[in-house]
């Protein structure tokens, strides 16, 4: 094997703020004080926020140093399933920072704003075009608060035929968020096991489908890296009965220029552009979550819609039957700009290369990787596959050991005890952006691991022994949070 | 992770989703199995019903969160709760201490007792575990 790329290095100690303050520092002058000094109201006087004194070189080397703890997308592999942590290519960052785009104010008038309102018009025609479905909306501020946009949607396509439906299909391997966005709406969801292979049968839908039902929220591909194929058979059983189907389509890195969403039978479907659609992400955002529907719950979309008429863009609040406005102004429009330039930047094919190579890079994982970690759905899988710690767990070595061992060799663990369907789940989602040579010292990194797992045990269950923190009572730290700061 | 024979398996009833239940004077004492409480790992939170809420058999009355996931409670029995294990909010690790005793998560007024005898007995249980 190749030297690994996880070393050891000198890392700085670096206190919080409030312990490195010292009284009087500061990080800029103040102007000369030529305004008499006239007394506040009492009420308004108090001693103030508690900030700590600092001088830019505190606050400097105080973030270097944290950053320097970091390991990030632009560090190494981050293949953390679920996640798409993909490299977002730079030009994009430089797009959504061109100063008239960052700089425009959400109150400036239409007319104003042409660029702005022109590009988020395009943004919905791609969307829509890349999933097949029929229209858009850009303003969820992400994932989930897409799923509850699309909830909504549906509650409100239901009722507008009077129809007061109260329950919800979620399989298992649907998203965590799902049955909660489902639940927020008012809907009570109905769990439906997955089959042996892992993947939807139609006969388990049909049992539960009724005319109580709203629908359906499927995640496809689904959380075990496996394409839903059955899902226009299971569209048409919930279309039978007047129920409607919504894909989670966070998934959707794998199947870019491939599937069409309309054709499957797919009524309403969410994409996370901070995942697909190259917006960096982890630790709380900001995301987007566009909505994207069929022409039937067009009308439904929160407002306002950007409209164009004669080449001339603008906003529009005349939807009557709209679900109403979902974020301040017109969504996170920072991240729309992102995806736009990714989208332009590589083209139709361009797109659907990165979903094939996705599909290709988790399918040689996979392949590679099986002998050594048990398989549970030995099957051709999409942008991810899913092993557990069953062959492991035989001497008594937890996923958890082994992905805390896989930070020694230089690689961000993957998700772990995701999905539950899986009992100690390893889950790999490898994206389209890492080489073969990375993905290759990746597979050696987990195969040195499974042989350590027998010949050195207690070494994963110490471990990491490299980086600046090593093993954590995450047991104590969930019990008895110490919060500061 | 325990083996399954150095499991304790107590001679009560058990449900499918690893709750136990126990006829008592007052109700339907029920927490979750040893088994279960091994496989979650440490318990770092229980989420508990209100007295006096009702369920019926099979529906989620709590979740109990560790450090790898958090997973739902099932009601083994349908009734009216008429307790709740406080001492769970400030020491959920009870669960992982004493499962069958001072990690017990509620009390249920049963709608139906013949509920409880349709449940598995420990034998049955351990049978399930060996699969």
């Amino acid at each position: 094997m190749k030297t690994s790329s996880g070393t050891t290095g000198l890392i700085l100690n670096e206190p919080l703020l409030w312990e490195k303050g010292q009284k009087g520092r500061c990080a800029f002058s103040f102007p000369e004080d030529d305004v008499d000094s006239s007394p506040l109201d009492p009420e308004l006087a108090s001693g103030g926020p508690d900030f700590p004194d600092l001088g830019e070189v505190d606050v400097v080397r105080h973030y270097t140093r944290l950053s320097q703890w970091n390991f990030g997308v632009d560090t190494g592999m981050y293949p953390l399933g679920s996640c798409t942590m993909k490299y977002n290519p730079k030009i994009n960052e430089k797009m959504a920072g061109l100063k008239g785009l960052a700089g425009a104010h959400p109150l400036l008038a239409g007319h104003l704003s042409q660029g702005a309102l022109k590009m988020m018009f395009e943004l919905e025609g791609l969307l829509t075009e890349i999933t097949g479905m029929d229209a858009a909306t850009l303003q969820p501020a992400a994932g989930a608060h897409g799923e509850l946009t699309g909830m909504l949607v549906i509650h409100a396509y239901h009722q507008s035929r009077g129809s007061a439906r109260t329950k919800i299909i979620v399989p298992d391997t649907a998203h965590g968020t799902n049955p909660a966005s489902a639940a927020l709406c008012g809907y009570q969801p109905v769990s439906v096991a997955s089959s042996e292979q892992g993947i939807l049968s139609p006969e388990a839908i049909a049992a539960v489908m009724d005319e109580d039902t709203a629908g359906i929220m499927v995640t496809n591909p689904n959380t075990l890296g496996l394409f839903e194929e059955n899902i226009r058979q299971i569209a048409g059983i919930v279309h039978e009965k007047g129920g409607q189907v919504y894909c989670d389509g966070a998934n959707m890195n794998a199947v870019m220029g491939i599937v069409s969403m309309g054709a499957m039978g797919v009524d309403v479907l969410h994409l996370n552009l901070h995942k697909t659609f190259s917006t960096p992400h982890g630790c709380g955002g900001p995301g987007s979550g566009p909505v994207c529907v069929r022409e039937h719950l067009a009308r439904f979309l929160p407002v306002p819609r950007v409209i164009e008429k004669n080449g001339v863009y603008a906003l529009s609040e005349d939807c009557p039957e709209s679900i109403g406005k979902l974020h301040a102004f017109y969504g996170n429009f920072g991240v729309m700009v992102k995806a736009y330039s990714y989208i332009r930047t590589m083209g139709a094919d361009g797109l659907k290369k990165a979903s094939q190579l996705a599909v290709l890079n988790a399918n040689y994982i996979k392949e590679r990787l099986k002998d050594v970690f048990h398989l549970p759905y030995d099957r051709p899988c999409m942008h991810e596959c899913v092993f557990s710690d069953k062959i492991q767990s035989a001497g008594k070595i937890t996923t958890l050991d082994m992905a805390k061992r896989l930070m020694d060799y230089g690689f961000h663990p993957p998700t772990i005890y995701f999905p539950l369907v899986v009992h100690g789940a390893l889950m790999i989602e490898p994206t389209e952006t890492e080489s073969k040579e990375n993905i290759d010292l990746f597979i050696e990194a987990l195969k040195s691991i499974a042989r350590e797992a027998e010949e050195n045990p207690e070494l994963l269950r110490q471990a990491p022994h490299k980086p600046k923190v090593t093993r954590l009572d995450e047991v104590a730290a969930a019990r008895k949070p110490q919060l500061a700061g | 992770m325990k083996e399954i024979d150095d499991l304790t398996i107590p001679d009560l009833r058990f449900a499918q989703d690893h709750e136990w239940a126990k006829l008592e004077d007052g109700g339907v004492r029920v927490g979750i199995s040893d088994y279960a409480q091994d496989q979650l790992g440490d318990v770092v939170y229980v989420e508990l019903p209100q007295v006096g809420e009702t369920f019926e058999q099979g529906a989620v009355f709590g979740a109990v969160e560790s450090v790898k996931a958090v997973s739902e409670l099932y009601m083994p029995v349908g009734g009216r709760i008429l307790a709740v294990n406080e001492k769970l909010e400030k020491a959920p690790e009870l669960v992982n201490a004493d499962p069958y005793g001072d990690g017990w998560m509620i009390v249920v007024e049963p709608a139906d007792l013949r509920q409880l005898d349709a449940l598995m007995n420990s034998a049955q249980y351990l049978a399930v575990l060996k699969g």
